[in-house]
C-alpha cells in the first residue's frame, strides 16, 4: 500500500470501468476502492457525507450530473496541463471542476429495408406527420432523452421544442417502453421504422455473442441528423475530484490515466464510445458509421435545462 | 411478508400488574409506573426503526416549489390511477390464484397434490423485476414468440393483435405471479386450521363442497386472506423495478422523476408522503376488517378428516389450477433464465461470483437474525406490557414495508450522516481528532435499512406465534411450579419454533432479492448477486445477467422449501395426520 489508494464513486457500471481501474492499479500500485450506483444517489451520498466523505473521485455517465455536482459544491477545481491538452474545451469545465472522458452520440437509427436515408434530415423533422405510427422511443424517464430534449430547448427555444415534442409523441408507434437496445430491436423487427438510440448500444449489438442481437443490428443503420444545423446530440461521461478528497494527488493521477491514449483506446474498443481526444481513432465498428458533425453546445448546458426538459415532456404527453 | 398462522392474530392482553391504591392519582401513578423499561424499550426501538420514514415526512413538511402545479396539471392523475389499479389488480390476481390453490391442496386429494403443496411457493424466490425482464424477452414484439408467429403465418405488424406485456395489465400479471405465494401461504394455513367440527356440522346439514367453501371456509379464512392481500398490495405499491421497466407511471416512478429529473427532493418526499397515506388507508382497512371478522377455534389438537378425493374431470381441473401458477410463475421464467445462463455462464462466471454469493448470503442471514431479534423484542414487549402507546409505536415502525427501497435508503442516509457529522464535530472540538464516518457507508447502514423495510414481515409471524400461546398456558405452567425461564424454554420456544423459522426464512428471501437500498447504501467493493444482476440487466444485457439472476433464485429456493415444511409442522393436528 506504499502508493496509497483512491476511492471512486462511479455511475458507470462495474463491467464498464473495472478493467480500466485494474490497469491503473497495476501500473501505479495505487489501490482502488469502488462503489457503483446511479449518479443521482451518488451525488446525494456525497452531499450528505460532507467533509467526511471517503470518495476522492466522482465518475458519471452524463455531463449534466457533473455540472449539478459542481453546483452542489462537492467537486474541486483541478489544473492539469495533460488533461487540458488531451480534452477539447467543449467537453470539460472551463475551471477544471470536471473533465469529459468519453463521448456518446444519440443519432437516428432506421430500418434499412423500409427507410431511405434521403427521407431523414433532422431530429426536428421526425415530428412531421409523415412519420405517424413509425417512431419508437424510450420513456422520458431516460436521462438520454431528457438530455436530448434539453439540447432541443437550447437550440430551438422552449416553445418550438414543446411543439416538436408534441409532434414526435403523435408519431409514436407505441407507448414508450424498454431500453435503447429494445428500441433498436423494435426497428429491426418492424414494429416501427426509426428510433433514437446511443451508438454504443448498437455497437454492443453488432459485436454481441447472441445471434439474434447481431441479426437485428444488421437490419438497421445510423443516420447523423442535423448535419446542416446544430449537429448530432452528444453527451459525455466524465469525472471530477471531490471537494474533500483525501487522496487528491492519486485522484488527479487517475483522471490523467483515463485521458491517456491507452485508456482512450480502451473506451473506444471495449465500450464503442467516441474518445474525447480527437487525435484518437474510434473503433472499427464506429468508423463504419461514418464521420459526423457533433453538437458543440457545452454539455453543462444540458444539465441546467434538465428540469425544464422533463416538465416539457410531461406536457407533451411523452410517457 | 407476514404469515399469521392463526386468523385474527394479535397479541392477547395480559392483566396489567395490579398496583395497590385507589383514585385518580393512583391510577395516574400506575400509568406512569407502567412506563417501565419494557415500554420504553419498545417505543425506543420502534422510533429508531421509523426514523427513515419520519425523515421523509419531515422533509415533506417543507413548502413545495412550483412542481406541484405542474404535476397536478399533467401526470398526477396518472400516478394515482395507475397505482390504485395496480394495487387492486394485484390484490384480485393473487386472490384468484392463491385461494383456489390453497383450498385444493389443503383439503383435497388429486394428482400431484403433494408436490404442489410446496412447489406453489417457489415463485416467491423470483424477484419481480427479474420475472418482468424474462417475460419481456419472451413476449415482446422482437421476442421469440411473436417472431415465430410472424414467420409461420407470414404476418407483419398490422396483421395481428398480441397482448402487450409491457403495460399496466402486464405489470399486474407479473407482480401477481410472484406475490400470490404469500396469499396462498396464509390461506392454506387458515384452511388447515379450520375446525373440523364446523366443517362436519355443515356437511351433516347437507351443504355440498361448493357451499361449504363459500359459506363456511371462505368467510372463516377471511381475516387471513385480508392480511395476505394487504401485504401483497403494499409490495405492489412499493415496486419500482417492474413498473419502471414497463413504462407504467405510478407513485414510485413519479417520486424518482420529480427527484432526479426535476431535481426537487421536497416535492419527491411529498409524493412519497402521499403514497404513505395510501398505505395507511390500507392498514386501517385491514385492521378494521379483521376486527369485524374474528373467529376463534376452541381446541388446539384436532383430527382432520381424510382428504376429499376429487373424481373425474375435477381431478384434472384441480391439477391444472395448481399447475398454471407454478408454470407461469416459476417453471417458465426459471427455464428461460437457465437457457440464457447456460449460454453465457462460461463467459460471465469468474472468481467474483463466490464473493457475490457470500455477500448475498451473509447479508441475508445477518439481517434475518437481527430482524428476528428485534421482532421478538417488540412482540414480547407488547405482550408483557400492552400499552396503546407501545402498540402505536410498533405500528408506525411497520410502515417502512410499503415504502420503496430507495426512499428508505435516503431516509437512512440522511440521519446517519447527521449523526456522523455530530460525533465528528464533537470529537474535533473536544478531542482534537476526526472520527470521520462511523455509520455512513458501512454494512450497519445497510442493515438499518433492511430492518426498517422488513421488520413487519418478521413481526407478523412472531405476533401470530405469540398469540397462540394463551396467557392461561403461562399461568398453568407457573401454577405447576415452572420458573419464568422454564416457561420460556419449555412452553414458549417449542410453540414458537415454527413461527420463528418462518420469520427468519421470509426475511432471508426478501433481503436476498432486495435491490434499491443495497445499491445505494453498500460499502466500497461490496457487491451482491442482486446488484450484479441489476447492473447487467439495466445495461440491457439480459442474457448475461441470467447466471446471477438464477443464483438469486436458487439461493432463495432452499429457504422456501424449508418454509413450506416448517408450516406443515407447526399446524395443529400435524401429529395426528401423517
Amino acid at each position: 500500500m506504499a502508493a496509497g489508494e483512491v476511492n471512486v464513486y462511479s455511475a458507470r457500471k462495474e463491467d464498464l470501468i473495472k478493467p480500466l481501474l485494474d490497469d491503473f492499479s497495476k501500473q501505479t500500485g495505487i489501490a482502488i476502492n469502488l462503489v457503483t450506483d446511479k449518479e443521482e444517489t451518488l451525488l446525494q451520498r456525497l452531499q450528505s457525507e460532507g467533509v467526511n466523505t471517503p470518495a476522492d473521485v466522482l465518475l458519471t455517465t452524463d455531463a449534466g450530473r457533473l455540472a449539478a455536482a459542481q453546483k452542489a459544491g462537492v467537486l474541486q477545481a483541478v489544473k492539469s496541463e495533460m488533461l487540458a491538452a488531451k480534452i477539447p474545451a467543449a467537453y470539460r469545465d472551463p475551471d477544471g471542476y470536471w473533465y469529459g472522458l468519453s463521448v456518446r452520440a444519440r443519432p437516428i437509427i432506421y430500418a434499412k429495408e423500409r427507410v431511405k436515408p434521403a427521407d431523414l434530415s433532422s431530429y426536428e423533422a421526425l415530428a412531421d406527420p409523415k412519420w405517424k405510427g413509425k417512431v419508437c422511443v424510450r420513456s422520458s424517464d431516460s436521462i438520454y432523452n431528457q438530455s436530448l430534449v434539453a439540447g432541443r430547448i437550447s437550440h430551438d427555444g422552449e416553445a418550438k421544442a414543446e411543439e416538436w415534442a408534441k409532434g414526435l409523441v403523435a408519431n409514436f408507434a407505441r407507448s414508450p417502453k424498454g431500453g435503447d437496445r429494445d428500441q433498436i430491436k423494435a426497428v429491426a423487427a418492424g414494429e416501427c421504422d426509426v428510433t433514437l438510440a446511443n451508438t454504443y448500444y448498437l455497437g454492443g449489438m453488432v459485436n454481441a455473442s447472441d445471434e439474434a442481437e447481431k441479426q437485428a443490428a444488421a437490419k438497421v443503420a445510423v443516420f447523423w441528423p442535423n448535419a446542416a444545423t446544430s449537429g448530432a446530440h452528444v453527451n459525455v461521461s466524465g469525472a471530477g475530484v471531490t471537494a474533500h478528497a483525501r487522496n487528491r494527488d492519486n485522484a488527479v493521477k487517475l483522471l490523467e490515466f483515463m485521458a491517456s491514449d491507452a485508456a482512450q483506446r480502451w473506451y473506444a474498443e471495449t465500450n464503442n464510445e467516441y474518445p474525447v481526444n480527437p487525435a484518437m481513432p474510434p473503433s472499427a465498428t464506429l468508423k463504419a458509421w461514418g464521420e459526423f458533425k457533433a453538437d458543440t453546445l457545452n454539455v453543462a448546458k444540458l444539465g441546467e435545462l434538465n428540469a425544464a426538459a422533463v416538465q416539457l415532456m410531461d406536457r407533451a404527453g411523452w410517457k | 411478508m407476514t404469515v399469521s398462522l392463526e386468523p385474527g392474530a394479535s397479541a392477547p392482553r395480559l392483566a396489567t400488574s395490579p398496583i395497590a391504591g385507589h383514585g385518580f392519582f393512583q391510577w395516574l401513578r400506575a400509568q406512569w409506573v407502567g412506563l417501565d423499561r419494557w415500554v420504553l424499550l419498545v417505543v425506543g426501538v420502534s422510533l429508531l426503526l421509523a426514523l427513515p420514514v419520519l425523515t421523509v415526512f419531515v422533509t415533506a413538511l417543507q413548502p413545495a416549489g412550483a412542481v406541484w402545479r405542474h404535476l397536478a396539471d399533467t401526470v398526477l392523475a396518472d400516478y394515482v390511477r395507475n397505482s390504485l389499479l395496480l394495487m387492486l389488480g394485484v390484490g384480485v390476481g393473487t386472490l384468484l390464484i392463491g385461494v383456489p390453490a390453497a383450498w385444493l391442496t389443503s383439503i383435497h386429494e388429486f394428482p400431484g397434490r403433494r408436490l404442489f403443496e410446496w412447489m406453489l411457493l417457489l415463485p416467491m424466490a423470483i424477484p419481480a423485476y427479474i420475472i418482468a425482464y424474462t417475460y419481456t424477452g419472451l413476449l415482446d414484439f422482437a421476442g421469440p414468440v411473436q417472431t415465430a408467429l410472424r414467420e409461420s403465418f407470414h404476418w407483419s405488424r398490422q396483421d395481428y393483435w398480441f397482448p402487450e406485456i409491457r403495460s399496466l395489465p402486464g405489470a399486474v400479471l407479473m407482480l401477481a405471479l410472484v406475490l400470490y405465494p404469500y396469499v396462498y401461504l396464509l390461506a392454506r394455513a387458515a384452511f388447515l386450521e379450520q375446525s373440523v367440527a364446523v366443517l362436519e356440522v355443515s356437511r351433516s346439514l347437507g351443504a355440498g363442497p361448493w357451499r361449504r367453501f363459500h359459506a363456511v371456509s371462505l368467510p372463516m379464512a377471511r381475516p387471513a386472506l385480508i392480511a395476505g392481500v394487504s401485504l401483497v398490495q403494499m409490495e405492489a405499491l412499493a415496486d419500482y423495478g417492474t413498473v419502471q421497466y414497463f413504462g407504467v407511471s405510478t407513485f414510485t416512478t413519479g417520486i424518482f422523476r420529480v427527484w432526479y429529473g426535476m431535481n426537487d427532493s421536497i416535492a419527491a418526499a411529498q409524493l412519497a408522503g402521499l403514497l404513505l397515506l395510501f398505505v395507511f388507508a390500507l392498514l386501517v382497512f385491514e385492521r378494521f376488517s379483521r376486527r369485524l371478522a374474528r373467529f376463534h377455534h376452541t381446541g388446539n389438537r384436532q383430527f382432520r378428516p381424510a382428504r376429499l378425493a376429487l373424481r373425474g374431470r375435477w381431478r384434472w381441473l384441480a391439477t391444472l389450477a395448481c399447475l398454471l401458477p407454478l408454470l407461469f410463475g416459476f417453471l417458465l421464467p426459471a427455464g428461460q433464465l437457465a437457457i440464457w445462463a447456460f449460454r453465457t455462464a462460461p463467459r460471465m462466471m469468474d472468481g467474483r461470483f463466490w464473493h457475490l454469493l457470500s455477500h448475498s448470503l451473509s447479508l441475508a442471514l445477518g439481517a434475518a437474525l437481527l430482524i428476528l431479534a428485534l421482532a421478538l423484542l417488540l412482540g414480547y414487549g407488547q405482550r408483557l406490557r400492552p400499552r396503546p402507546l407501545a402498540r402505536a409505536a410498533v405500528r408506525g415502525a411497520g410502515l417502512g414495508y410499503a415504502v420503496p427501497g430507495t426512499v428508505v435508503a435516503i431516509g437512512v442516509m440522511l440521519p446517519l450522516a447527521a449523526i456522523d457529522r455530530g460525533v465528528d464535530g464533537w470529537a474535533r472540538q473536544w478531542l482534537g481528532l476526526s472520527t470521520g464516518l462511523l455509520l455512513s457507508g458501512t454494512v450497519m447502514a445497510l442493515l438499518f435499512a433492511y430492518c426498517t423495510r422488513f421488520l413487519p414481515v418478521a413481526l407478523h409471524s412472531v405476533e401470530a406465534g405469540l398469540a397462540r400461546i394463551r396467557p392461561s398456558m403461562d399461568d398453568a405452567a407457573r401454577a405447576l411450579g415452572a420458573t419464568p425461564r422454564a416457561v420460556l424454554w419449555r412452553v414458549h420456544i417449542p410453540m414458537l419454533r415454527g413461527s420463528l423459522l418462518t420469520a427468519v426464512l421470509l426475511v432471508f428471501v426478501d433481503v436476498l432479492k432486495e435491490l434499491p437500498a443495497t445499491l445505494i447504501l453498500r460499502p466500497f467493493n461490496f457487491n451482491t448477486l442482486a446488484v450484479r444482476t441489476y447492473e447487467l440487466a439495466s445495461d440491457e444485457r439480459l442474457a448475461d445477467s441470467a447466471s446471477f439472476a438464477l443464483a438469486v433464485v436458487l439461493a432463495g429456493i432452499g429457504p422456501v422449501i424449508l418454509l413450506s415444511r416448517a408450516i406443515g409442522r407447526s399446524r395443529p393436528g400435524y401429529d395426528a395426520v401423517s
